[in-house]
């Protein structure tokens, strides 16, 4: 049984100082299935996005107001440690930011900050992390060469294996193909499709097609407010509101 | 200008502009030849006090008698004396301090009836008294044989009286520094813990030391006396120069260092020979108060100083910048904090001296007599020392290293410091295991450049432990082999001493342009470390995130 309202964001508005940039959101994003966040920049979805795992907290001046369930579990529960949370929730950032070590080392490293460092344990999550990002036949020679070496498209698939390494529920993804050639691009997508059996996952992208191509729910968001939600086969071919239908026809960015 | 305004807008404008373009450019052209200009003078004249000159004897007229004065030509000038008459001389460099009481001499050149370079003119190095000029007349060995200068084993005989006394000093040098040294430290030691006893402070039994100290005392004289007799032995033959004037020079066997007759060498024996006074001057230990012999001491001094304080100013300069960039929150107090650190480097370095005068030597160094050493007859830490020195420097240079390190940490890309919190990293596994690493590079450009700087100060130095001369090396053979209690001797108040303190500046001058250039070597190759290094670990470490 897969739950409907896996992460649940309850009536959130967040603040960049004075500047409100969501407003009163409500939506649930269901288990297991690939959820779509799009809008015209600026809109909101990042700061919606790096909400899920608390990554807005490192900027100074903001505040929220309203909820976000995870499983049920509030994230913003004063007990909730947000080092433990991130353990459930990995991420994937619109530019490939492997750090400036092996590819061995990238895809471990969440394992190396919480203290797992059997050899065997860790031989065993590179090979599953980069098959699971279908990464590991291309690499599999080059485990302990710099990751730099990578092209763009490997690069960006390396750092989904060291987001998902660590085994979280929950992938966030930040226009992660928006750096990538088309090919690399396809790569990616298809991969988003196989990994949504293990994650739930959530993805900000630009690209319409994107978006029908890899989404089963889109939402819409527009100046902070969330204006429309629901299947993406819906929300494309039959939008409820006009200001979907005149973004999805391009007739604004 | 109505016209050409017409035809062309912008001309008039840009014409007005030129005469500014080639204000800066002369200004830079300037710069560029003042630089070019010092470090041209310093390399010219730093190398060629190593060439060995041809050496001459100039026939003199000297109140109606010719005197003949062997010597190299050191400067060629024009003199006016009092009632505006000019004079063309040259200054010679004679040496034979014994016959002449003056190693230098001005010769007018109006009086030089003759110049000639006869082959067998000899440069002798001796170990006092500087060079001595001359041709070979004997040597007389101490059990009376005699071997004269036209004998065909004549040359192979000195080369055998250098070789053995060379041995017999090393010898003397190891009996007086080792043995004897550590012979006289046994015996403190056993006094005072004798006193000890008596005083009642300690227990043990006073006949056995009294015993070890007669042993002791018997060594030092069996020591005294080998030392004697090698000395005796380094006085007992003599090689004998005659001067250009005729008159005899003896040379105490011991005291010979190096023979070389400069006018029948060729090029490459020249060559040869620059080489060889090059590593004797970057191996030997100075001598005649610093004019002769070699500055190892002070490179030794020099480099061991700046090592110790990059490994204080380094950890101390990154966790200050780190904590002032990763933790400290943003507000007027850090920006007051940072101000001062920017600040700190314009302080004048003088006042650094001042203060690990005061601090270090004499409250910390206090501190640490009054714990460690309470029965210690003259002070040990609370005297200058490397290690005060190098403490000091580290004050000096830290905000170097601090400056630097913000900037490198300020330039790891945002991504990289969020992709390790979004793995679950705490703050500080981010700083630790990523974002360091990737500001690797610009930490270690301050490290060097606070190196350089280090290297090449002085004035503070002069307050907390460099000497011009230091009998020890900070790290010798004897135990504990680290002494950070020591003086030392330091490049740059070397140059400071030799054109300044030395008694015969004259003699000093070629030694002050060869030691600037040793000081400006250490100082380039240490920036060119930095800029490779720095080059080598932003390939290894260059981000491809922005
Ligand atoms: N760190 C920040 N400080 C202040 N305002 C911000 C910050 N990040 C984003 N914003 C503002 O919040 C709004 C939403 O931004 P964002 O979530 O990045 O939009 P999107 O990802 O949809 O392009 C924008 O108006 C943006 O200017
Ligand atoms: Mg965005």
């Amino acid at each position: 049984m897969t739950r409907d309202d896996f992460i649940a964001v309850e009536n959130f508005s967040f603040f960049y100082g004075e500047k409100q940039a969501l407003h009163d959101i409500d939506m649930a994003i269901p288990e297991r299935r690939v959820t779509a966040l799009i809008g015209p920049s600026g809109c909101g979805k990042s700061t919606l996005l790096r909400n899920m795992n608390r990554m807005n907290d490192l900027i100074e001046g903001v505040r929220h107001r309203g909820d976000i369930r995870l499983n049920g579990h509030s994230l913003y529960d004063p007990k909730v440690e947000v080092i433990s949370l991130r353990k459930r929730v990995g991420m994937v950032f619109q530019k490939y930011n492997p750090f400036a070590k092996t590819v061995y080392e990238n895809v471990v490293f969440s394992l190396r900050v919480a203290g797992r460092n059997r050899k065997r344990e860790l031989d065993e999550v590179v090979e599953r992390s980069l098959r699971s990002a279908a990464l590991w036949d291309e690499v599999k020679d080059r485990l302990h060469d710099s990751a730099f070496g990578l092209s763009g498209g490997q690069q960006q698939r390396l750092c989904i294996a060291r987001a998902i390494a660590n085994q979280p529920e929950i992938l966030l993804m930040d226009e992660p193909c928006a750096a990538l050639d088309p090919t690399a691009t396809l790569k990616i997508e298809s991969l988003i499709r196989e990994l949504k059996e293990q994650f739930t996952i959530v993805i900000v992208t630009h690209n319409m097609e994107q978006a029908t191509r890899c989404s089963d729910r889109t939402a819409f968001l527009y100046m902070g407010r969330l204006i429309e939600y629901g299947d993406t086969k819906q929300v494309f071919e039959n939008p409820r509101e006009e200001e979907t239908e005149a973004y999805i026809s391009g007739r604004f960015s | 200008m109505a016209d050409s305004s017409n035809a062309f807008a912008t001309t008039g404008r840009s014409r007005r502009g030129e005469p500014f373009v080639w204000l800066t450019a002369a200004g830079l052209t300037i710069g560029v030849i003042l630089t070019l200009g010092l470090l041209g003078l310093v390399v010219v004249k730093g190398l060629e006090v190593f060439w060995p000159d041809r050496l001459e004897v100039f026939e003199v007229d000297q109140d109606g008698a010719t005197e003949s004065v062997a010597g190299y030509l050191v400067q060629d000038r024009t003199r006016r004396d009092l009632d505006g008459a000019t004079h063309e001389e040259i200054q010679v460099f004679r040496g034979n301090l014994e016959l002449y009481g003056e190693k230098f001499l001005f010769l007018d050149k109006a009086d030089i009836r003759d110049t000639s370079r006869p082959d067998d003119l000899l440069l002798v190095e001796r170990m006092e008294g500087g060079h001595v000029i001359g041709t070979a007349a004997r040597i007389e060995f101490g059990d009376g044989a005699r071997v004269g200068a036209e004998d065909p084993e004549f040359g192979d005989r000195l080369e055998a009286l250098i070789e053995e006394n060379e041995e017999r000093r090393k010898e003397l040098k190891e009996i007086e520094k080792d043995q004897i040294g550590r012979n006289a430290k046994q015996v403190k030691e056993l006094t005072l813990r004798r006193r000890l006893i008596e005083d009642g402070v300690e227990s043990g039994s006073i006949e056995a030391i009294d015993a070890e100290l007669q042993e002791l005392q018997a060594e030092f004289a069996r020591l005294d006396e080998e030392r004697g007799e090698i000395r005796e032995r380094l006085e007992a033959d003599r090689f004998l120069v005659a001067s250009a004037d005729g008159r005899e020079l003896g040379i105490a066997g011991g005291e010979l260092l190096h023979v070389f007759e400069p006018n029948r060498a060729g090029f490459f024996a020249r060559l040869g020979e620059t080489l060889r006074r090059m590593w004797s001057f970057l191996s030997d230990d100075p001598r005649e108060a610093n004019t002769e012999g070699g500055v190892y001491p002070a490179i030794f001094g020099t480099v061991v100083m700046t090592l110790v304080m990059s490994i204080f100013v380094t950890p101390f300069g990154v966790i200050a910048a780190i904590y002032l960039r990763e933790y400290a929150k943003q507000g007027p107090l850090v920006r007051a904090v940072r101000i001062s650190v920017n600040n700190l480097a314009g302080v004048p370095s003088i006042v650094f001296g001042v203060f690990g005068l005061a601090f270090f030597i004499y409250f910390v160094g206090g501190v640490v007599d009054g714990w460690f050493f309470p029965n210690a007859e003259e002070p040990v830490y609370k005297s200058g020392g490397i290690l005060w020195a190098s403490l000091t420097l580290a004050l000096l240079t830290v905000p170097v290293v601090i400056v630097a390190t913000e900037e490198a940490l300020a330039a790891v890309p945002r991504g990289v410091r969020e992709a390790a919190l979004a793995c679950g990293a705490s703050k500080w596994q981010a700083i630790q295991r990523v974002v360091l690493p990737a500001s690797l590079p610009g930490i270690l450009t301050g490290v060097i450049l606070a190196m350089a700087r280090g290297a090449g100060e002085v004035a503070p130095l002069m307050l907390v432990g460099v000497v011009k001369s230091a009998p020890d090396l900070p790290i010798d053979a004897a135990a504990p082999f680290i002494h950070p209690e020591r003086q030392f001797m330091h490049l740059g108040f070397h140059i400071y001493d030799l054109g300044f303190q030395s008694p015969d500046s004259e003699a000093a001058k070629p030694m002050v342009f060869a030691t600037t250039l040793l000081l400006i070597f250490i100082v380039v190759v240490m920036n060119l470390s930095a800029i490779i290094i720095r080059n080598r670990l932003r390939k290894k470490y260059a981000t491809s995130s922005f």
